[in-house]
Order: C-alpha cells, then structure tokens, then sequence
C-alpha cells in the first residue's frame, strides 16, 4: 500500500493549535512515536511543546495502569509558552492507557483507540468492569476504533519479520493515521527509519510499511483531516531541542568560550543521565567524561579536574546532589570554578525519579554544613538551558566559586523549536591563570581580586606557584592552614561579599505588566510557560496583571526588590511548598502569596488562571 | 575551533622552569611547620619521601599530592608541590580528576588505613581497577589517631579501644590482598623505619605506569604504640620479615633457614629450609600476570605479628585509564574533525524561517 496524497487543503478544517498525548504501555514506544511526531511537526514549521511521562519502571507488568507510558505535544500556528493543559486528542493503545488517561481528555475530545487490544484480559488488567467502548461511558467522546494490531500485522506480512515483531510496529501505524489527520508529512520519519534500522533492514521495512498503512488507512476510512499552520517564527535555522540536549550543548559552548577543556565526572540518575550520554558522544571537543563509582566520586573527579584547569563539571539529580553535599562544601571553600547540574525530581528521598518538581532550591541555597553560599541560575525552557551553563560557566569562572544549575524534568525532557543563536554572539568567558608570584617572590592562593573578591587560579604546571588548598579554614592572603578566631569571621564575610557582589554583575530583573496592574506573579524554572499562558488568559479577560521571572535565584538581581515594591501583592507559583517564596519573605520582608503544587507534574495554565484571579 | 585536549599551559607557564637536573631534596619541602605528634611514624615516611624525589626527574610545579582526613592527610602540606587536602575518603577520587584531565601530571594519593579502606574503600577500589595513572600510599598504623583512637579496618579483631571497650568483633582488612583482588597494577608494602626499602619503593612506584599502591606500615606512638613491633623490634626485625625479590626464592630469618612454599592445596606456607629443600620453595615473580599467587603471599601472615612480606607484591602492565582516555579523544578529533560549535548547534533535522 502506497502512501496516499493528503487531500486537498480545501477539504481540511483549520485549527490553531492541538494538543495530542499519545499513551500505551511502556514497551509500546510512545515516546518514541511522540517524538517523530514532533520532528514532523518541527519540520512542518509549528510551534510546540513536549512533555513526556512516563513510570520509572522500565517495564511495567504490561497492560497495567502503572506501566502506562504517554507523551504529550503541543502544536500551533502561534507562539505557544507550555505543552497544553489538556488534550484535546488521545490515542490510547490499550485498556490501561485509555482509563489513566481519559480524565485529562476535554470533553468532546478525539479518542484513537487500537480496538484489538480491548479484549478480556486486558480489559480486566485495567480494572474495567465492562469494555467501555461498547457499554457506552465513552459517549460524550468522538472516538476513531481502529483495530490497529491486525492492521499492522497485515501490512507488513511482506517483510519477512515474525508476527511478535510485526505487532510491535503497531506505534508506526498509530502514527501513519494521526499524521495523516493532521497533515504531517511522513517523510522525514521514513528517512529516520531507514537509518535507524540500516543493518535491520527488515524491521526497518515493517516499520515503514506499517507507517504508510496507518496513513493511507486514515484516508480510505475518511478519518477528520485538519490543519495547522505554520507558525510565524523569528527568522532564523530552527531545530528540536529537549532541555538535557541544551545543557549538554551549552556546556559544550561554555568549555569552546572558555577555553577550557571539559570535564565531566556524573553517576546515572534520572532525568539526568541523557546529559552524561550527550557529552559522551563528543570526544572531539575534548570533552572527557568519567562516569564515577558513585555520585560523590564524580564531584570529587570534577573538583580534582578543576584545580587542574578544566572547566569542570557534574550533573546529577536530588538524592545525587544530597550526596554531593560535602564535597561541593570542599569546591566553595578551596574557592574552584565548577559547575553542578540538578535536573530536580520529585522527592525527598528516590521520591518520583521520573516526575517533575522544584523543591531542591533550599537545598541548592543551604543544603551544606557552615555558612557555604553560592550562586544559582535558573533555565526557564527547554532551550534556555543552553544559556544556563553558559552563563554559570561565567560566573564559577570569573568569581572561582561552584555555580549550582536548577533544571527540572519537565525541562530535561521537554522539547521545543529552538532558534540556533550565531556562535559569534556567544558571550566571550575570560580565563586569566595566574602566571607570576603576586606577593613579592610568594604566591598566595588566597590573595583577592580587588574588584571579584576572587582568588588567583594557579594550575599545576606553572613553576613556582606551587600551593596546597583544601577544606580547612585558610588565612586570608597567604591561604595557611588557620584557626584563628577573627580571620574566620573575615573569611566567612569575604565568601559571603563575593557570592553577594555579582548581583552587581547580572542582567537586571525584567517585568512586564499591564498599566494600573496592582498583582505580580514572580516564578522561577519550569513554571515559565504555564506562568506566562496562565497571564495572557487573564489579559485576554481585560484583566491587569504583571509578570516577571528569576533566572538567578542567587543572588537575585539587585533590582529585585524595586521590582517587587511597585506592586500590591506578589504571588509566587512553584512546584514545591514555597521556597522561593520563603526566600522573598526573608529578603525583602514581602507577603508573598504562595501558589504550591506538588504532582509530578507541571502547573497548567487554566487552573493557574484561576487561582491568580481569585487574587486580582 | 581548534580541538581543546589540553588547557593552554603556556599562559600558566613561565620559562623559569625548575631544571629538573639540579634537584634537590629543598625543591620539594614546604615552608609549613610539619605538625604531628613527636615520635610519629610519619615524619620518617616524609623523610624518606622528600629524599627519593629528586631522582624521579620530575620538577616538584608537575606534582599533584592529593589527600583526604586524617594524620596522614596533612602530608601534602608539607610538599612543595600542588596539593590538595580533600574530603574524607575521597582523595583517590578528586586525584583521579587531576590524573584523567592532566597526564602531564604525576599524581600522588596519601591516605590513611580508615580514609583510604572504610569511608573511602569504594573510590579506593575502584582507582585500582581502574588502573588510573595515580600513586597511592597508605599509611597503615591500625588505629585512627585524628579522632584519638578509635578502631580502625586493619585493627586486629578483640581490640580494645575507646569505641570497642570490649574488643573489636571486627575481622580486619588486609590491605594488599584488597588492592590485588581488585587487580591492582603495582602493589608493594614497607615499614616507616625502613630509611633504604621505604624510598626505593617509592622510586619503584613512581615509575610504574598505572596504580601503584604502597602500604607503609606506620607507628602511632600515642594510640597504638608497638603495632609492627614484631617487624621492627631488635629481635623480630630479622626473624620476621620476608624480603621479596623478584626472581629469588622467598627466604628469610636470621640465617635465611624459613622459607616459603605451596601446599598442593594453593595455599602459601611457612617452612624450614632444612626441611624441604630451597627447590621447593617459592620463587617470587612480580611480573606473574594472574595475581592468585601474589594474593596468596599477601595471606601468610594474617596481620604483621607474624612472618610478613615487604617489597614489592606485583608490578605489571595493563592499560592505564588516561591513555585511553586520550586515545579516545585524538581518534575522535581524526574520525569527526575537531570540534565545531556551529556545526555542531546545527546538527540534526534542522528547518529555516
């Protein structure tokens, strides 16, 4: 079967935006069927946003509710800031996926199931009584049966691959039909196959028969076709970017800014690992990765790398950042420039690896013994996470102190069209080693810089500066071992001025509000999108409202405070119980209105539009 | 963009390199007041250390001495090299750090029988199977002293000490059986009074390319006085000691009348000389790739109040984690070209607007 023509753009209904979540079992490749979508739908010119969600499990008991695996898009013909509160199309591939799913599809919603998959024992694995696509609790749904399993096995009983193997192209063919309801081109998706599966060439040829069927099916059975049109983006070279991808590339360009090779010391966690695999890949940067015995062995590897010259680096998770505690304590009193990644999940303890949350930022600010403050930055979107170790690379370097970077899953994980910034634009990073003695014929590791309050960074190698640091109170200048009362007092206040002074040296906070608008949602992270979709609902409502967004939690930027006093209220989303709004409160002595959730999952922006009026 | 294997080492660099000919044993001692308690084994391991280094040929601005917590760990402030005095437990690893982003470097690791073998036994474990290009010396006096006293991995089982007033219950790590059954690369042993062994060890050490791992049984004199005094007393010192010496059938005593063999069932004991006939007894190879053998001589003595080995246990080659590390990035800079940003940037499926 040859893959049909669309039909002609007179006969598809116009949509500005959809939201489809694709949900199966977790062997069902939904994440992966998601993610060709996207592409085409990149490729196609839409604006959009991902998030993926799916069990820790690798292998959930198939056919059950906890191994249901489901990724969500959200495209359009407009700028769009979050991946859709709601779908308004689900396709579920089995029993369970419909009954975990089904209560986010708005009502009225298309439902694609893969009929086939709806018999006893499945239906009874999902706890359904009776089959719902025939007892009737669907109604208020529009729903395509489509009995996908027989469809794919059909298709590619030419290619020669068993019947095990033919079912499991069962996501090609779901993604043949949606792409032919939604007018996205299979193309792109055949070329990836065929790559892919360059030495299976026969899976690669089921998968692709399978795809072809489902788009041709979709025609034939006269399925609703609609279509969404190009979105009007900057001019520019786009590309798909998760978040996980963006820091990688983003440490990439910090370490070629810099100068300074890369190095990597990480331990497998999630969501952070895709990080690890990342840098991996790319050798020929110079980039070293060491994948350590354990989370605090990767640290101490980066810290041993960074008093040798590197631009070093670890990238970890909450219970990893626990772990790393006392050796980051190490890096901020030996004073190295190092940067340490924290993709946040939801906790405590192994909590929801695969969930998302914003509840390490009290721990990034005070989770080490002693007074031990330092800076963080903040990604927003996925693709701003090429900006945070950038920027944090900036900071560690210029200052020499550990810079913490808070991402998050949903970010991690979450894709985007990212416009690919000139390399000639990226921030120069300047590097100075100290080459000579700096006091008369001596060289004190702990004389400052007049301006930073940094300390000089003397790498092995450079003759006659030869010194030893570690995590014992060192004498301010000379850096001698010393336990003198005062001279810890002033140590602790130069650590504490030096982290304080780069407010100093950071884009001011921006804001934006309408005239006359009395309320401020200040948020952090992740909550960007829903936090900015939540504000032009109520806008479109005629309501005033203003908004702004930390990118740097510490220090804040120093106008943070003449941006919160111009308001009435301030009201702090998060996905945690209120850490940043802990810290407004303590700073700036503020009543900061807490808006708190704690899901696993991002806030959507219909249910913060609501709890925002309730405040104007 | 060029390829960034190294940082630029000429900016940090002046051209008044130590010329590495006139070494002297001052190049390598430090301004700082050494400060461990008198009588401490660990002014003689410093002794013997700042002795050898200058006939390692390498300028004290290419060392890196890394430690971690306790008596021991102060040792790298009284070398005048790079140092650093880390976290317990964790020097092997910040030294890996050093080692893999620096080869240009020689690293050393000094640690202590509870920083190197309990909070920090996996890092210690796992430099060694790694084969990291780093020296470890472990200086194992049986206690730990920085806390005043507290039973330590190597203290022998029914130890009394402060945390164990009833005896230890504990069976004790054996040092060298551990880093070889982690496959170490290089594994000796040696006593803090040994004033000629202990600094030929640590030549041997630093020029072994791969982990080298060193115990140097070393004297508390304020908590577990005595400890080796079986090895180092006037009388044991001769009966006790078993010198190993590659090639050399494994003799010792006053008069060389001990010796050591195999039993038939792979065991490794003590016998007379007289008794059995020098052709029957070991003849010590360090270079024997399979380690059983050397793992077996690390077990004679169950701890050093008997007739215990010193020297060197093993000493082979096997590839050194840095070098393929680094062969691993030239090839990928031949294979991809170096690095491009842009290029990079624009990888993958990419449309314009």
């Amino acid at each position: 079967m040859a893959a049909q023509a669309a039909p002609p753009r007179a006969e598809r209904k116009e949509l500005d935006r959809v939201v489809i979540r694709f949900a199966g079992d977790s062997g069902d490749g939904m994440q992966l069927t998601g993610d060709r979508f996207t592409s085409a739908s990149a490729i196609f010119g839409n604006d959009l946003a991902t998030m993926p969600d799916y069990p820790a499990e690798i292998r959930a008991p198939a056919g059950t509710l906890a191994g249901v695996s489901a990724f969500q898009l959200h495209f359009s013909d407009h700028d769009i800031l979050t991946a859709g509160d709601q779908p308004s199309v689900l396709v579920a591939m089995n029993p369970a996926a419909l009954k975990a799913n089904l209560k986010d599809l708005l009502p009225g919603g298309l439902l694609i199931v893969n009929t086939d998959a709806f018999e006893d024992r499945n239906l009874d694995k999902a706890g359904y009584a009776s089959n719902p696509l025939k007892d009737g609790s669907l109604s208020s749904y529009q729903i395509y049966e489509i009995p996908m399993t027989t469809l794919t096995v059909e298709a590619v009983k030419d290619s020669g691959v068993s019947k095990k193997e033919a079912e499991r192209a069962k996501n090609m063919l779901a993604l043949g039909v949606v792409s032919w309801m939604y007018s996205r081109p299979i193309e792109p998706t055949i070329a990836w196959l065929e790559k892919k599966f360059a030495k299976k060439p026969a899976i690669a040829q089921s998968n692709i028969a399978a795809l072809k069927a489902g788009h041709a099916f979709g025609e034939t059975a006269e399925l609703s076709a609609f279509e969404v049109k190009p979105a009007t983006l900057a001019p520019g070279t786009y590309r798909r970017i998760t978040g996980n991808q963006a820091m990688a590339f983003g440490l990439i360009a910090a370490s070629v800014q810099a100068k300074l090779p890369l190095f990597l010391g990480s331990y497998p966690i999630t969501p952070a690992s895709d990080i690890l695999h990342e840098l991996s890949r790319h050798k020929n940067f110079g980039v070293r990765t060491v994948q350590a015995e354990d989370e605090i062995a990767a640290i101490s590897m980066a810290i041993g790398a960074a008093f040798s010259g590197h631009l070093g680096v670890t990238t970890t998770s909450g219970p990893g950042l626990d772990l790393k505690s006392e050796a980051l304590g190490l890096a901020l009193s030996m004073e190295l420039p190092l940067l340490v990644v924290d993709i946040q999940r939801g906790g405590p303890s192994t909590g929801l690896p695969t969930k998302t949350e914003q509840s390490d930022l009290l721990h990034a600010m005070y989770g080490r013994h002693g007074e031990a403050p330092l800076p963080i930055v903040a990604p927003w979107s996925p693709s701003s996470c090429f900006w945070a170790p950038i920027e944090a690379a900036r900071i560690a370097i210029r200052y020499m102190t550990p810079v913490i970077i808070l991402s998050d899953g949903y970010l991690a994980n979450g894709a985007e069209p990212w416009r690919i910034p000139a390399v000639s634009k990226l921030p120069d990073i300047q590097v100075r080693f100290a080459s000579q003695p700096n006091a008369g014929d001596d060289f004190w590791p702990f004389l400052r810089d007049d301006d930073t309050l940094a300390r000089p960074w003397a790498i092995p190698g450079t003759s006659g500066l030869q010194h030893r640091v570690g995590g014992l109170e060192k004498a301010d200048g000379t850096g001698n071992i010393s336990y003198d009362a005062d001279n810890h007092q002033l140590m602790t206040l130069l650590r504490q001025a030096k982290i304080k002074a780069i407010e100093e040296d950071m884009e001011p906070l921006e804001f934006d509000a309408d005239e006359g608008a009395e309320v401020l949602v200040l948020g952090w992270g992740s909550t960007y999108g829903a936090i900015g979709a939540a504000c032009r609902r109520l806008r479109a409502r005629g309501k005033k409202i203003g908004r702004a967004h930390l990118k740097h939690l510490n220090p804040m930027p120093k106008n943070t405070r003449d941006v919160l006093m111009r308001f009435e209220k301030v009201i702090i989303p998060e996905m945690n119980m209120g850490q940043l709004s802990k810290l407004i409160r303590a700073d700036f002595l503020i009543d900061a209105i807490s808006i708190n959730k704690v899901k696993g999952l991002p806030f959507r922006a219909a249910e913060l539009e609501q709890e925002l009026e309730k405040h104007l | 963009m060029t390829m960034m294997g190294q940082p630029d080492h000429d900016r940090g660099i002046t051209e008044a390199s130590s010329g590495v000919g006139t070494l002297t044993r001052d190049d390598f001692v430090s301004d700082q007041e050494v400060r461990w308690c008198p009588g401490c084994g660990d002014y003689a391991i410093l002794a013997a250390v700042q002795s050898a280094m200058p006939s390692l040929g390498v300028p004290p601005e290419k060392m890196v001495w890394v430690s971690g917590i306790g008596c021991s760990s102060r040792f790298p402030y009284y070398m005048n090299t790079y140092g650093i005095h880390g976290i317990h437990g964790r020097a092997p690893a910040i030294a890996t750090g050093v080692a893999t982003a620096r080869p240009d470097l020689q690293v050393w690791v000094v640690t202590g029988d509870g920083d190197g073998l309990s909070i920090g036994g996996n890092h210690f474990i796992h430099a060694l199977r790694r084969n990291v290009n780093l020296k470890i010396l472990l200086f194992n006096n049986q206690i730990y002293g920085l806390t005043k006293g507290q039973y330590s991995p190597t203290s022998e089982k029914g130890k009394v000490t402060k945390s164990t007033p009833f005896g230890s219950l504990e069976h004790p790590f054996n040092p060298v059986a551990l880093a070889l059954g982690a496959e170490a690369s290089f594994v000796a042993r040696t006593i803090d009074v040994e004033r000629k062994h202990l600094p030929q060890i640590i030549k041997r050490a630093a020029e072994h390319r791969g982990s080298a791992f060193i115990e140097i049984y070393q004297n508390c004199n304020i908590f577990n006085d005595g400890a080796f005094v079986a090895l180092t007393g006037k009388e044991g010192r001769s009966q006790n000691r078993i010198y190993l010496e590659h090639g050399k059938p494994i003799r010792f005593g006053p008069n060389d009348e001990n010796g050591v063999r195999m039993t038939s069932e792979g065991r490794v004991e003590v016998v007379k000389v007289a008794d059995v006939g020098e052709d029957k007894l070991l003849v010590h190879d360090e270079h024997r790739d399979d380690p059983s053998l050397a793992f077996a001589l690390a077990r004679v003595a169950s701890g050093p109040s008997q007739p215990t080995p010193i020297g060197v246990f093993r000493d082979v080659q096997r590839p050194v984690y840095g070098d393929g590390m680094e062969h691993q990035l030239r090839t990928a800079a031949e294979q991809q070209g170096p690095g491009d940003l842009e290029r990079l940037l624009g990888s993958g499926d990419t449309w314009t607007v």
